[in-house]
């Protein structure tokens, strides 16, 4: 039997087929994000992998100013209990603390990267 | 109770390199040199008095190696830790708990950059993780601006508020003729300057500067035949609890909330107690989120506290005395400044900017974003 992948390999890898996957943490009932290999919450090694639903609401948000534009980053709170950065899709500027997001895996670019659409009113 | 080690080791020296953009060609080993050899003065010891060092470098990995050879000291505890900007606050903590256990006699706490010279930019070998990394947020200040945010988020604050972190900082290097920026500055200066990364613009940042520092501890025992007047370390705490910002908890409370209680438990002192007090201010939120994590005000109250003049000079409570990172300088890292300047004001030695009769300083410094937070207590010979 081969090793199983690094975890961020494997991370990487979801992304690649259009998911979102997460850690979770067996011992003490907790999501893990970033992936690793021992739960940063208790210390124990029984993580399994998961895969996000997408649902989101944005926890903050910055807009970077550049000589080559505006980009936005924010942090992205998932239903599923983590937290995660990324960039919501559309006007940096319009993006508000507390709005709903929804997942969008964006392939375009050299590496699929986990980033969000407006989904919605501030809640 | 108050720990053990409470007031047994003090400050007896300290001193700055040159500052801003010093004379082409010089390094940072030139600029520690410089520092050591004025702290060392002004302590009446030598190099070979010290067998302890302690500092840090953006420039060299193996910083306490390079840095013990150029300065000809043989150390007998060698310690090159970054754990960003308030690694001297935590190396001081650390220097004075050796001293009181016997271990050490004389350490040497030192720092320096040419990051002016080098280019205007901040230098670091620090990198986020690729989970961070792949956004491009601007490191460091996209990190403060999402904590920014979400305070603004949470509480209210305004960015005028923040902008009052600023114009004090400004007010206070207008009395401090080392200050690298002593020119007027507005809250419409702030507000009006060029957005960096929202809500943050780049006044609302702290300089790049050239410079370095150093200071140099003993025991009370020892101190007492020295030429300065001692300034004790009263107490002293550590906490991180993240280093990339999406693991940070709750970004509207820093560590600092758990080192300033440890500082408190061993100093037995309090907030009230603190006559003077420097705060790592590398953005203008830092100061906010500290005076309410250490209980200087409640949690949120923050922004209120720093408004009309709160923390300048005349207001409610003397921060950052000195004119601070945003102000005097920012070569990088900021944690031993904040140290030189409350080691100054505790020996009555600042003119225009002197909070007469301090006899308490609260130091606390910040590493990374906000992942590091270091509080110190120290003190006067009549608070022992």
């Amino acid at each position: 039997m081969s090793a199983p992948p690094a975890p961020e390999d494997h991370y990487r890898a979801g992304l690649e087929a259009g998911e979102l996957r997460y850690q979770w943490c067996t011992d003490c009932a907790a999501p893990v994000f970033y992936p690793r290999v021992l739960c940063p919450g208790c210390g124990g090694t029984a993580l399994e992998w998961r895969v996000s639903g997408g649902a989101g609401t944005v926890y903050s948000a910055t807009v970077v100013r550049s000589r080559d534009g505006a980009r936005g980053v924010v942090l992205v709170d998932l239903e599923e209990g983590f937290r995660m950065m990324s960039r919501v899709t559309g006007d940096p500027e319009a993006v508000a603390i507390g709005s709903a997001v929804t997942l969008r895996v964006d392939t375009s670019g050299e590496a699929a990267q986990a980033v969000f659409d407006p989904a919605g009113e501030p809640s | 109770m108050s720990a053990a080690w409470r007031g047994a080791a003090a400050i007896v020296g300290v001193a700055e390199s040159d500052l801003g953009r010093v004379p082409e060609g010089l390094s940072s080993l030139d600029l520690i040199g410089q520092a050591t050899a004025g702290a060392l003065a002004e302590a009446g010891l030598g190099t070979e008095d010290v067998d302890a060092l302690y500092t840090t470098s953006a420039y060299f990995p193996m910083s306490a190696l390079v840095t013990a050879e150029y300065l000809g000291v043989r150390p007998r505890v060698a310690d090159g830790t970054n754990i960003g900007g308030s690694t001297f606050v935590a190396q001081a903590v650390r220097a004075a708990q050796a001293i009181a256990a016997g271990e050490v006699e004389v350490a040497l706490i030192c720092y320096s950059s040419t990051q002016l010279s080098d280019g205007g930019r901040l230098v670091t070998t620090n990198r986020p993780l690729s989970y961070e990394g792949e956004f491009s947020p601007r490191f460091p200040i996209s990190m403060f601006a999402l904590a920014t945010a979400r305070h603004m988020h949470e509480f209210g604050t305004t960015r005028e508020q923040l902008a009052e972190v600023a114009v004090a900082a400004r007010r206070w290097a207008q009395l401090n003729p080392k200050a690298y920026a002593r020119d007027e500055l507005s809250v419409e200066d702030v507000l009006g300057s060029r957005m960096v990364s929202d809500p943050l613009t780049v006044r609302d940042c702290c300089l790049v500067t050239d410079g370095g520092g150093a200071v140099v501890m003993t025991s009370a025992e020892r101190a007492r035949d020295l030429p300065q007047e001692p300034v004790y370390v009263l107490g002293g705490g550590e906490a991180t609890d993240h280093a990339n910002l999406s693991q940070m908890p709750d970004l509207t409370t820093t560590a600092a909330a758990v080192s300033g209680a440890r500082a408190w438990e061993t100093s037995g002192l309090g907030p009230a107690d603190m006559d003077v007090v420097q705060l790592y201010d590398a953005f203008t939120i830092n100061p906010v989120l500290f005076l309410e994590d250490l209980g200087f005000c409640a949690k949120g109250e923050g922004g209120a506290f720093v408004a009309d003049g709160g923390i300048a000079p005349g207001g409610r409570l003397p921060v950052n005395t000195s004119g601070g990172g945003l102000s005097y300088c920012h070569p990088g890292m900021f944690g031993i400044f904040l140290l030189i300047e409350a080691t100054r004001q505790l020996r009555g030695e600042t003119g225009a900017r002197q909070v007469a009769g301090a006899r308490t300083a609260l130091v606390h410094g910040n590493g990374g974003a906000l992942a590091s937070e270091v509080t110190a207590v120290l003190g006067t010979a009549d608070t022992l």
